[in-house]
């Protein structure tokens, strides 16, 4: 047994909820550090990007500090990663919200939900995430949502969770050593704090 | 499935919990943050904090509150009441709320929802819209948005309010009938359900709720329900009339989707 406690790297890009996800991971048994510039995050052992509010404000400020190449370089590195909300569209080629052009590390795009849905917009609330396959780090449970846009076109090979509202959607897209979550695991109560608790101990 | 969301509303005078009988006669329902954290224990979806301290100084008060809170909870919070600033929004948010509501100052001045939107974004900012039918019993009368904890009339109506706060950048309407706080006697579901129809947002139903049944009403979209997204409640949960527990198992038998206790 490893006594040493798990690291975790959060990007701050001046937006988001940094904060209550910090809070999240060190209660899930992390120590949490800041990354705010692009060598921070080249020196991350796990990176989370969280986020809330615009696609197109939040990747223009990844772009402007070189957080962005970065990320992708260190991703590819094999470096474990959690995209949470704003975190998971980012990863995709492109989005409507800016319109905005993505990290591009899976193909897929970020729609705002139809205005054919039955039910309001934004997705507001808890609703169940079901894995698709059997993942490392999520697993079925309900989950805190809030968001307008969400991905779309992602191929299967990349979607771990679909979530049901007016039609299924990726809820958790992942592929090697990184996975991404539409909702927010640090609003999620007990499931969060263990989908968070799997990620600190994921080896890919 | 997207579940019907169970909210306990803790009103907070000077960082101590009390509900209102109609915002008059309060009774105090103890220490906030330890209230917070049975209900996040007892899975309740999120909570709300409603401040009705009146002065200025209280602010600090709060701000703790809302960060000691922060600290203890791991599901969304909303925090309303004396919210008149884009700056106080942001000191709500920075001190750990998941979302500030609007009232009587959107009223006064609706250009604060728009540019709290623009700077903050709409998934944290609900305006609360307090209405009270113009002709008590008198179905069609209509409904007008009222300001202040339900004492000041706007003249108003409650669904064109609501349609342009939407419009505005709201994120959520928390509707409370002024009619209903208090009684006990159940929501009033043609308020909701006139709410909830003309808008795209998620709307929490208050005020009224006296049992159970009131709360599957409110939240049932078929006809005659109220169609809400949430329901909030303070009195049946605090003084421990019904436990978020019960409150879902029974909703769940009526066929009311809801997050389980134990998931």
């Amino acid at each position: 047994m490893s006594a040493r406690t798990p690291e975790v790297t959060l990007i701050d890009y001046g937006m988001g909820n940094l904060r209550s996800v910090g809070r999240a991971f060190e209660r899930a048994g992390a120590r949490v550090r800041l990354a705010g510039d692009a060598d921070a995050v080249r020196d991350a052992e796990r990176l989370v990007l969280p986020g809330v509010g615009h696609l197109g404000d939040c990747m223009q400020r990844l772009r402007e500090g070189g957080i962005a190449e970065s990320l992708v370089e260190r991703i590819r590195a094999g470096c474990p990663y959690l995209g949470v909300c704003i975190g998971l569209q980012a990863l995709l080629e492109e989005g409507d919200e800016g319109p905005a052009r993505g990290l591009g590390l899976v193909p897929g795009r970020v729609a705002r939900f139809p205005e054919s849905l039955p039910g309001p917009i934004p997705h507001m609330g808890w609703n169940l995430a079901s894995p698709v396959r059997a993942h490392p780090v999520v697993r079925e449970s309900y989950f805190y949502f809030v968001h307008s846009y969400r991905a779309e076109k992602v191929p299967e090979a990349a979607v771990v969770a679909r979530t049901e509202y007016g039609g299924w959607f990726p809820s958790a897209v992942g592929r090697d050593n990184w996975v991404a979550v539409q909702f927010h695991p640090e609003k999620s109560q007990r499931a969060g704090l263990a989908l968070f608790e799997r990620f600190l101990a994921w080896q890919p | 499935m997207l579940t019907k969301r169970v909210i306990p509303c803790l009103d907070v005078k000077d960082g101590r919990v009390v509900k209102g009988i109609r915002f008059t006669e309060l009774r105090d329902a103890g220490d906030p943050i330890e209230i917070a954290a049975a209900y996040d224990e007892q899975c309740a979806d999120e909570l709300c904090f409603l401040d009705i301290t009146a002065s200025h100084e209280g602010r600090g008060t709060l701000l703790e509150l809302v960060s000691r809170t922060a600290e203890r909870v791991m599901i969304p919070f909303s925090v309303g009441g004396g919210v008149r600033t884009v700056e106080d929004a942001r000191a709500l948010l920075g001190a750990g709320a998941d979302k500030v509501s609007i009232n009587t100052a959107a009223v006064e001045r609706p250009e604060l929802v728009s540019e709290t939107a623009l700077r903050l974004g709409s998934a944290n900012l609900i305006v609360a819209v307090d209405a009270r039918s113009r002709e008590f019993g008198v179905p069609g009368s209509g409904w007008e948005v009222y300001t202040h904890g339900g004492r000041r009339p706007t003249g108003l109506d409650a669904v064109d309010w609501a349609l342009r706060m939407e419009r505005a950048g709201a994120g959520e309407i928390l509707l409370t009938s002024m009619d209903r706080d208090g009684t006990r006697d159940g929501y009033d579901l043609e308020l909701t359900r006139a709410i909830s129809d003309a808008v795209r947002l998620p709307v929490i139903a208050s005020g009224g709720a006296g049992e159970l049944a009131h709360l599957r009403q409110a939240l049932d979209d078929g006809p005659g329900g109220g169609g809400a997204s949430a329901v909030l409640a303070a009195s049946i949960f605090h003084f421990g009339t019904f436990s978020i527990a019960e409150t879902k198992a029974f909703l769940a038998e009526c066929g009311v989707p809801v997050r389980p206790v134990d998931a």
